[in-house]
């Protein structure tokens, strides 16, 4: 949620309008948190501690963070494989989420799921997504839960340049828009569906141009700059939230690792992956933040000190976490009914 | 004609038929995403775009359903296409191209087309990619009259199945199991085809017939040497094709041992071993079973992330010789 409305003669960039000093500095330690929290899931990987895959977002924090700002707890996210910084962003606890990686029961997924299906819907997070796509329709469903239930909330859709070629992302825009729902859709352009370029892939030289064929608004923004990201998606939230339908956001972004861990980046230059680290949206929104006197240098450290802290202690709670029991393995395949509690639908008569 | 047999591993025996059908047929392309400069997610495809060009070795954008039913089209109207999904769980997206369109376009027609299209299926648990990443998917294609469902176990036959694919006027789905393609195994050089819809006995014994597919195949072969030092002699009998069924291979075993164990990754209900069984029971074979019928397939749950519990879920070895001592030592 924006702290305030802002005065129209406040001319100062924008998150400096919208959030108090307080809520700056918080979404800087979550892209910290970001940060430390892939590159030690990368560290564990390497040490044989994970299993599996896992889609970094390193380079892409000020993207995840930024198009939260303005989400409340009740708001909703769908998610996709590369989702860590999602989560985090959304509030989640690093502990719980390394547990899941960890496969332990105290993990999100209780370790049935793993690094790409992490969700934490007590905080409003539907879920990451194995499935390129999957995640579009579900947000275009709770989008429709909240316009019949009248919740007011939002759902802000994350998804990358590569979906935006699925039939679903198609369909779904299409849904959002004949129905007015309160959705954002959030693409997150960082050049690449795993080896292929939004060039080989897609028609339209910007994802946001696809907006006009579903008649809503379609902006394009520097997704690696905080104040643009916020400005854009603030935007589309407050005009979901006033009930004027969806909007479709492009964050163009980059991620500095390969697509997961067995991309050998023969599809891009060394050149384009240091020039976009030279654009590093941590430093650039600590720096932002510095310039306007919000936090000093020793106070940027101590956020930064604190993320680490906050990793270190999650891992080893996940470390020290119980393993599943495999007895327990087809469980919550379906839903265990409560046949003394209320079945009336929306009842809780489910768990 | 087949030449000198060398080690190959699966993933390059797929790769080899590829290149041999590029470099012998004008109509045939590769589809599939990342397969270009990537070299597929499993390095299937490696090289090939480097020696037959992006026109032949195509990426398409992350669109299953679209880039399935670009392939039928094409198979429709004279290419030769080999569409390779990144994860066989990705073909429930292109369901509608392969099930509604594919698989009954001939039958519709009248027999005025056919859609010799091959749609190429990584498949299987055991990397720790979880439940969209991991599935057994072959039963619910094999369901499908119109498509054709093959399983190869051995790069001999990864390689042999798919060049018998592209000779095949009909759609072929290959799935190939992940933790395969790395296993080396002896490779004919040279162009072979192995028979769609035919079996084949990779152990013979006279107490048990153990019917496998894919990677099971290996894992009843390893059971069958452990039941050896026990003294029970196990036959194992990879299926390689679920659709056609080599119903007479199935019979000609279970009827010699009088004792049937079916082995697949798949959930276990209403999969492929439903089938062999029933075949089996509604046979003449039956009056020569000594012992019920036993199945082991994939949990009744979708594939789970923690390795332990992925172990947990789907057959393994000494869930194989429990089996067949079990049946081994039912009375006659
Ligand atoms: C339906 C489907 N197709 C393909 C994949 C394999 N895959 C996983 S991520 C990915 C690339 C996705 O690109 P994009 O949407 O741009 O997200 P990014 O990885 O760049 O964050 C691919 C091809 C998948 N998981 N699901």
């Amino acid at each position: 949620m924006r702290d305030a409305a802002a005065r129209p003669d406040d001319n100062r960039p924008y998150p400096l309008r919208a959030y108090g000093p307080a809520r700056l500095k918080e979404a800087l330690r979550r892209m910290y948190l970001i940060r430390k929290f892939e590159e030690s899931a990368e560290a564990c990987y390497a040490r044989g501690l994970i299993h599996g895959t896992m889609h970094l977002s390193i380079g892409q924090e000020a993207s995840a963070v930024g198009a939260c700002m303005s989400l409340s707890e009740e708001d909703k996210i769908t998610s996709t494989h590369r989702g860590h910084g999602h989560c985090i962003a959304k509030g989640a606890d690093v502990g719980r989420m390394f547990a899941e990686f960890f496969g332990k029961e105290t993990g999100y997924c209780r370790g049935r799921g793993g690094s790409m299906h992490i969700a934490d819907p007590a905080k409003g997070n539907l879920g990451a997504n194995g499935i390129v796509g999957g995640g579009l329709p579900i947000a275009v469903g709770a989008a429709l839960s909240a316009k019949r239930l009248g919740t007011g909330t939002v759902t802000l859709c994350f998804f990358g340049d590569g979906a935006n070629n699925e039939g679903a992302f198609h369909e779904s825009l299409n849904m959002a828009a004949i129905w007015a729902l309160p959705v954002v859709f959030v693409c997150e352009n960082n050049r690449y569906g795993m080896s292929t370029s939004v060039e080989r892939s897609t028609a339209v030289a910007s994802v946001a141009e696809r907006a006009v064929a579903y008649a809503m608004p379609g902006v394009s923004v520097d997704g690696n700059d905080f104040s643009a990201v916020t400005e854009a998606v603030d935007a589309a939230v407050a005009r979901a939230r006033a009930g004027e339908g969806p909007s479709l956001v492009e964050l163009r972004t980059y991620r500095w690792r390969g697509h997961s861990k067995s991309d050998r980046n023969l599809y891009r230059t060394r050149e384009e992956i240091r020039e976009w680290m030279a654009r590093d949206p941590i430093a650039r929104f600590a720096a932002f933040l510095i310039e306007h006197g919000v936090i000093d240098e020793p106070g940027r450290a101590a956020i930064e000190r604190e993320a680490d802290e906050a990793i270190a202690e999650a891992i080893e709670f996940a470390r020290s976490s119980p393993e599943p029991d495999v007895a327990d393995v087809v469980r919550d395949v379906y839903t265990t009914r409560d046949p003394a509690a209320d079945s009336t639908p929306g009842g809780a008569g489910t768990r | 004609m087949s030449g000198a047999v060398r080690e190959l591993s699966y993933a390059a025996a797929i790769r080899e038929a590829m290149d041999m059908a590029l470099a012998s047929d004008p109509r045939v392309i590769l589809m599939g995403e990342d397969i270009g400069v990537y070299g597929g997610a499993f390095q299937v495809t490696g090289d090939l775009v480097h020696r037959y060009g992006e026109e032949r070795v195509i990426d398409t954008p992350i669109s299953e359903l679209g880039g399935a039913g670009v392939a039928v089209g094409a198979a429709m109207t004279g290419l030769r296409p080999v569409f390779e999904f990144q994860f066989s769980d990705f073909a429930a997206l292109a369901m509608e191209q392969i099930v509604n369109q594919a698989a009954k376009m001939r039958f519709m027609l009248g027999g005025a087309v056919s859609v010799p299209v091959v749609m190429r299926m990584p498949a299987g648990s055991g990397t720790g990619a979880a439940a969209q990443h991991s599935q057994s998917m072959e039963a619910w294609f094999g369901h499908v009259p119109g498509l054709k469902v093959v399983q190869p176990a051995t790069p001999e036959d990864a390689k042999g199945l798919l060049l018998a694919a592209l000779d095949d006027p009909d759609p072929v789905l290959i799935f190939e199991h992940k933790l395969l393609y790395k296993m080396k195994g002896p490779v004919p050089e040279g162009r072979y085809l192995t028979p769609i819809g035919k079996a084949a006995l990779r152990r013979s014994g006279r107490d048990l017939s153990i019917v496998a597919s894919s990677i099971m195949v290996h894992k009843a072969l390893a059971a069958a040497e452990t039941l050896a030092e026990d003294g029970i002699e196990a036959e194992v009998l990879d299926l390689r094709s679920v659709r056609p069924l080599d119903r007479e291979a199935v019979l000609a075993s279970a009827g010699r041992t009088g004792r049937l164990l079916c082995v697949h990754e798949g959930v276990k209900t209403l999969g492929v071993g439903a089938e062999i069984s029933a075949m089996v029971a509604e046979s003449e074979v039956f009056h020569r079973l000594r012992a019920p019928i036993l199945r082991l397939g994939g949990a009744e749950c979708p594939i789970p992330y923690n390795p332990r519990l992925e172990k947990a879920v789907v057959p393994q070895i000494p869930d194989i010789v429990a089996a067949a001592r079990d049946l081994s030592r039912r009375p006659n």
